[in-house]
């Protein structure tokens, strides 16, 4: 194999926030049954995290899991790591009904960091951003502009930001225009 | 004339001059100037024509109301026409134009239309751009054309040279207007606890109350103001906006709020304008009132404006429209203008009073030594491009006995109306206030939010109270209540007490003078944008119209920029009248959003240039595009159309790439073809129900080409399925399907079949894909080296797991192009090096890439149908010839009932054949095959219709695949397609397969 | 815009994050129905100025499909809940009669 390559490579822009594109992210896409006690330890097994319950996200830096539906986790490990976590997650599923598939080259990741992270988020997805409606645990799953996405915050200042590998490159040009100098919006 | 008063402007800073230009001519103006003060102040009465008949047209208001003050603004990228020049700040460097008018604003060749305005009444295109028909064409239509719009289009080569965003806001309460009762409102909802937004279209806070004056709690009202938004600032739930008007109310407490950056300080870093759209739980409407124009003769020459308007103009802007002004009303507060006039040092020469008495301001004006004249009406203005007199009447009566006074300005107040448009956006009702003689919010029918409660809640004069210390009183408990609404629970406070003076009635007048004559009827303009009189509205009702949106429509009655904000009241009540009916009887026409204009830009927000839209592109894009790509979209996708060489046209590099795939080796970028997991218990059953064929019996590490259809019958995609394990399937859809097949198998999944074991992800973006195709594939793959690709380890239609040249993949053995073929898929992190390794090792086989148009004729010649060309949501499997991937074995799939359906069944269908044009020429897309008679619109009978066609560089000649009334049965027949080039392609059907029909090729 | 509350994510949900999927509670007719039976499943729709049962999708969310019952005539949303039913749930029916007393659709009350 050759030295794989995010969307963007690290493209990044700074403007009222700090818009970049983290490289590679594994992320494996796990669908089953959230209460079964086998899905419960595989997701234990492969981050270390207890399940989320709805709109929750564990994240510490690129391992976690993020609840993406009531039968549906993203599982986040390593890049490098990836493959491995996945074959043991189906080793461990085995006996279950249940998904595991690798999805990590199927997206994008951005960080999008700055006291103005939220304003920016709130030009381009219909979500409340205020602090006393989203706060960092939580994931949501909404549009940006014109294309799905989904969001988490490492802290105060921070969010992650994922979509689709394909429209990598319109997520950072939006990204780049909600966050053009001057256009502070003052609202948070 | 109109002039700089030596004192007074509370919003203009004299130490800072702002340089600008009208018409190209250089003004002065002050900081906090609007456009249209600084036109004032500069004497600059006309400041338009009108649309219809190019009259002259002076400012009318001082606000959001203003109809004839529209200008163009700005120059090349950032010219904008129609611009309100009474909202419009003064900034250095501004340049306006004005409008409607050739040669010239002074010397206008359309004022012609004036004198023929006995021939052009209401409804005038309608009764004459009908007859006769083929006029409309050729005469009318361009006509009408170059005589619509106001102002100019920006040139047609010029781009905004602006940017603009959305940002979504959510609040508890969000209060629509930032004068006394909006503040006040948006206080005693924020003591609540509750979240508060409060937007305010101008710069200023306060409202007009500032200018009205009046105590708040012994305190002059401006105090009040200063003190109450400073108080809300610091409020930590509470947001002001200023600039920022509510544009229009919709259902579920969404908002659009229009919020304007850099109009006043152009050439400022970052957006211009925000288009906020924020979602409130109760929505609090304090728009205030406008005030109402009165309808006598040449009350449109300029110089006759509002009486509001030009106390505004004074106290705000230290600006007299006049040095001699005449005062019309029929209620107290025009004598506010009267006093403050007076005050000022202008003439005041009379109050002219449409009742027979009137209350204490009266009488202040008369200490003043105004001389006040009730009972009165003015009979006539004259005047052409400004006012230079008045012919005053009795008001009882048709305008005879006049009395003429020289004067250069004249002030009328006809009442108030409140602004109840944003009450009425989302189907606030309105009830006839008798007494105030407008319509106001009928509490008992308010827009209804998702809880089916009412969500907007007016406030002040937007409800109907008209006196300070009402408005501060009803906008206190509008505060509360919708805090309540909200869900928070009020603070017992009270209302600051206001104090204004004590007004008697107001008087409805419609017309002026009561009685007048036609030929002042005629002059006496309603809607003055759009020149509708008086007499229009009568005609109308002559003639008939007797609904007020018919009127509006066959008199252009408010249809114009302003959207009739002067103008509805005034007309309905003429309506009405010529009717014999009552104005509450007769209604208001429909209040639409926005409340003014808002620039498109807002609308379109971050979506332009760059980001207009997504582009999907795969990991292989930036290649195709250093590689001569011409592009073509496919869905959101770009996919190479074909490879262009220098010195080649896109028609050469097609037929290149069509040979060379043929003769040596092609490459394709696949990764756009869809891909999903399909994994579970039920799997096999799942795709037995979603494909016309039998997927649960596929075997492990085979391949199977699938059709899906709707419940309708009809074909919907297509693609390869491959068995990967026991109970695991990958789905290959078209490009562009992946998002909507696996919406699809989700929809079945969750609402019909939720107790099968299934799991589906859209895997699509994981990989790249490359197809590599030709009579060289397997040499190439072998020269990478790794997995064993041979015909014996990967027969045809089956897959394997591998590694090629070092790169982790998946390899099918399937063909769309009738040559040896493989997909391998790669991780997309690997796709770009993959597609290099592929590139650099194809060198000695003759590697060329290879985009759509190639891959469409490779499989034209093969007879392979394609989604979207060969279907168009009509068409059944069985029409394709595709029998044999429809399972009979199955009891059921999604389709299968429907194509059992008598029309599924006719023998006569249109189905799938091949057709070859008798001299080699290329037939034109979707042409029609003509057949035998004609049907009832005399037209050809068709029979048939093309759906794809190509000239095929294999073959030396066009060849197309095409439906065909009961076509398979009429092999060798030659049919005609009319082209609309006049001239008729004659095409045999033939076999859809063209090339290498037994399969030869790709079985090796 | 309206906005629905996505009983699967419990996102307060606007338009633009939904899709609209038609009528709810069809009942599905496969082979082996009449012409008549499987014409009415695939076309005979409901278009009541008042109480109605939807079908919609959390698209740009959490994918899920669910229904929603609301007035098309005020928008006023009675509830939402779950995709997998054949019909809806009395709790939802309740909050209908509570708002409209006497509502019929289809063969529901």
């Amino acid at each position: 194999m050759s030295e794989p390559i995010s969307a963007l490579n690290h493209a990044s822009f700074d403007g009222i926030a700090r818009i970049e594109e983290c490289g590679l992210q594994g992320m494996i896409t796990l669908r089953g049954d959230l209460s079964d006690k086998v899905v419960i330890k595989a997701v234990k097994d492969a981050t270390g995290q207890k399940m989320p319950g709805q709109r929750e996200a564990f994240v510490d830096g690129e391992t976690g899991v993020c609840w993406m539906s009531p039968d549906e986790l993203l599982v986040l490990v390593p890049y490098a790591e990836v493959e491995a976590k996945l074959a043991a997650m189906q080793d461990a599923l085995s006996g279950v009904h249940a998904l595991a598939v690798n999805v990590s080259d199927a997206r994008a990741v951005f960080r999008v960091s700055g006291p103005t992270a939220r304003e920016v988020l709130g030009k381009v997805a219909p979500v409340d951003f205020s602090s006393d409606a989203f706060q960092p645990g939580q994931i949501r799953r909404t549009r940006l502009a014109q294309v799905a996405g989904a969001f988490w915050m490492d802290d105060e200042e921070t969010f992650r930001v994922v979509c689709f590998r394909s429209v990598a490159d319109y997520v950072f040009k939006l990204l780049k225009v909600a966050a053009q100098p001057g256009s502070e919006v003052g609202y948070f | 004339m109109s002039t700089r008063l030596a004192k007074q402007g509370r919003l203009i800073d004299r130490s800072k001059p702002v340089t600008f230009t009208f018409n190209g001519t250089a003004m002065q103006g002050y900081q906090g100037d609007t456009l249209a003060s600084a036109l004032l102040a500069n004497d600059q009465m006309m400041v338009g024509r009108s649309f219809k008949y190019h009259r002259p047209r002076g400012i009318v208001a001082s606000g959001a109301e203003e109809p004839n003050a529209l200008v163009g603004l700005g120059q090349g990228n950032r010219f904008e026409p129609n611009q309100r020049a009474t909202t419009t700040e003064l900034f250095n460097g501004l340049t306006a134009i004005s409008q409607n008018h050739w040669p010239s604003l002074e010397y206008d060749i359309g004022a012609v239309n004036t004198a023929l305005a006995r021939f052009l009444p209401a409804g005038f295109y309608y009764k004459t751009f009908i007859h006769p028909k083929p006029f409309w064409k050729h005469v009318y239509e361009p006509f009408i054309r170059q005589s619509a719009g106001l102002g100019k289009a920006p040139d047609k080569d010029s781009r905004d040279a602006d940017t603009y965003e959305h940002f979504y806001a959510f609040t508890d309460v969000l209060v629509i207007g930032g004068g006394v009762a909006g503040l006040q409102a948006a206080k005693a909802a924020a003591q609540s606890g509750a979240k508060v937004m409060v937007i305010e279209q101008t710069a200023h806070w306060g409202g007009r109350a500032p200018v009205d004056g009046g105590t708040v709690n012994d305190e002059p009202v401006d105090k009040f103001v200063e003190q109450l938004v400073s108080e809300l600032e610091t409020m930590g739930n509470v947001t002001l906006r200023s600039r920022c008007m509510g544009a229009g109310v919709y259902d579920h407490g969404y908002v659009l709020g229009y919020e304007r950056l850099t109009d006043h300080k152009p050439g400022t870093q970052g957006p211009r304008h925000r288009l906020w759209r924020i979602r409130a739980k109760q929505v609090v409407t304090a728009t205030g009132a406008i005030e109402r124009p009165l309808s006598f003769a040449g009350n449109d020459v300029p110089g006759v404006m509002l009486a509001s308007a030009m106390r505004d103009y004074v106290v705000n802007w230290g600006v007299t429209p006049g040095e001699r002004v005449i005062v019309a009303t029929n209620n107290d507060d025009a004598y506010r203008t009267a006093i403050i006039l007076k005050q000022a040092g202008v003439d005041v020469l009379r109050v002219i009073d449409a009742r027979p008495s009137a209350g204490p301001l009266a009488d202040e004006a008369r200490s003043l030594g105004i001389r006040v004249d009730p009972g009165k009406a003015i009979a006539n203005v004259k005047g052409g491009k400004r006012v230079k007199k008045v012919a005053i009447c009795n008001q009882e009566g048709i305008g005879g006995a006049r009395e003429e006074v020289e004067c250069d300005a004249v002030a009328m107040s006809g009442g108030w109306s409140p602004v109840v448009h944003l009450w009425s956006h989302c189907g606030g009702k309105l009830i006839w206030d008798e007494a105030n003689a407008h319509f106001r919010p009928d509490p008992d029918r308010p827009p209804l939010g998702a809880d089916g409660a009412g969500f907007v809640v007016p406030a002040g004069s937007a409800n109907g109270p008209l006196a300070l210390g009402e408005v501060l009183a009803d906008a206190h408990a509008a505060g509360k209540a919708a805090a309540k609404a909200a869900g928070f629970k009020p603070k017992n406070t009270k209302a600051p007490q206001g104090e204004t003076e004590v007004e008697a009635p107001m008087q409805a007048v419609w017309l002026m003078p009561a009685k007048a004559e036609v030929q002042l009827r005629m002059k006496s303009w309603l809607d003055f944008q759009n020149d509708v009189k008086v007499t229009d509205v009568q005609l109308a009702a002559r003639e008939g119209y007797e609904s007020v949106e018919h009127t509006k429509r066959y008199t252009t009655l408010g249809m114009a920029t302003d959207q009739g904000k002067l103008s509805n009241i005034n007309g309905l009540a003429i309506l009405a009248d010529a009717l014999e009916s009552e104005i509450p009887k007769v209604g208001t026409t429909t209040f639409r959003p926005p409340y003014t204009p808002i620039s498109m830009g807002a609308i379109a927000g971050e979506a332009r240039g760059e980001v207009f839209q997504p582009i999907r592109r795969t990991p292989m894009h930036d290649w195709h595009d250093r590689n001569g790509a011409d592009w073509e979209p496919v869905g959101q996708w770009r996919r190479p159309y074909a490879y262009v060489r220098a010195g080649e046209s896109v028609h050469d590099a097609v037929n290149r790439e069509v040979r060379n795939t043929r003769e040596n080796l092609g490459l394709l970028d696949a990764s756009t073809l869809g891909k999903l997991i399909v994994k579970g218990p039920d799997a096999g059953k799942f795709l037995d129900m979603m494909y016309t064929n039998m997927m649960s019996t596929l075997k492990v590490g085979k391949c199977r080409y699938g059709l899906m259809c709707s419940e309708n019958g009809f074909l919907i995609d297509d693609g390869v399925v491959a068995r990967i394990d026991e109970d695991t399937w990958l789905c290959h859809t078209t490009t562009g399907g992946a998002e909507r097949i696996h919406a699809h198998m989700e929809e079945w999944l969750q609402c019909e079949w939720w107790d099968w074991k299934v799991y589906v992800a859209n895997v699509t973006e994981q990989y790249a894909q490359v197809a590599v195709v030709g009579p060289n594939a397997r040499k190439v793959l072998e020269k990478l080296g790794g997995m064993d690709v041979s015909r014996e380890a990967l027969p045809f239609m089956e897959w394997r797991d591998g590694r090629i040249g070092g790169f982790d993949c998946r390899a099918y053995r399937i063909s769309f192009s009738g040559e040896l073929s493989y997909e391998i898929a790669v991780p997309a992190s690997q796709g770009q090096a993959f597609w290099d390794a592929l590139m650099e090792a194809g060198k000695e086989f003759g590697v060329m890439p290879y985009g759509t148009e190639c891959l469409h004729i490779l499989r034209a010649e093969k007879g392979f149908i394609m989604i979207g060309d060969e279907t168009d949501g009509t068409v059944i499997p069985q029409d394709l010839g595709l029998h044999w991937a429809i399972s009979k074995k199955k009891e059921d799939f999604l389709g299968k009932r429907a194509q059992e359906r008598s029309h599924m069944t006719d023998p006569d269908r249109w189905k799938l054949v091949g057709l070859e044009t008798v001299d080699g020429s290329v037939l034109p897309d979707g042409a029609y095959a003509v057949g035998e008679g004609v049907n009832a619109n005399g037209q050809r009978n068709v029979i048939g219709r093309v759906t794809s066609t190509y000239y095929s560089a294999n073959l030396g000649r066009g060849i197309a695949m095409g439906l065909v009334k009961n076509g398979p049965n009429r092999m060798g027949e030659v049919i005609e397609f009319p082209g609309t080039d006049d001239k008729i392609y004659k095409a045999k059907i033939v076999d859809p397969v063209f090339y290498d029909k037994d399969g030869e090729k790709q079985n090796v | 815009m309206l906005i629905l509350k996505c009983p699967y994510c419990g996102v307060d949900a606007e338009e633009t994050e939904l899709t609209a999927g038609g009528e709810a509670h069809l009942k599905r007719f496969g082979p082996g129905s009449s012409d008549d039976e499987f014409h009415d499943y695939l076309f005979a729709r409901e278009n009541p100025k008042g109480v109605h049962f939807e079908r919609w999708r959390h698209s740009n969310g959490c994918g899920k499909w669910f229904h929603a019952a609301r007035c098309t005539a005020t928008l006023e949303v009675f509830g939402t809940y779950s995709a997998q039913v054949t019909e809806p749930p009395q709790e939802i029916r309740d909050a209908i009669s509570a708002k409209r007393p006497g509502w019929t659709w289809r063969e529901f009350s």
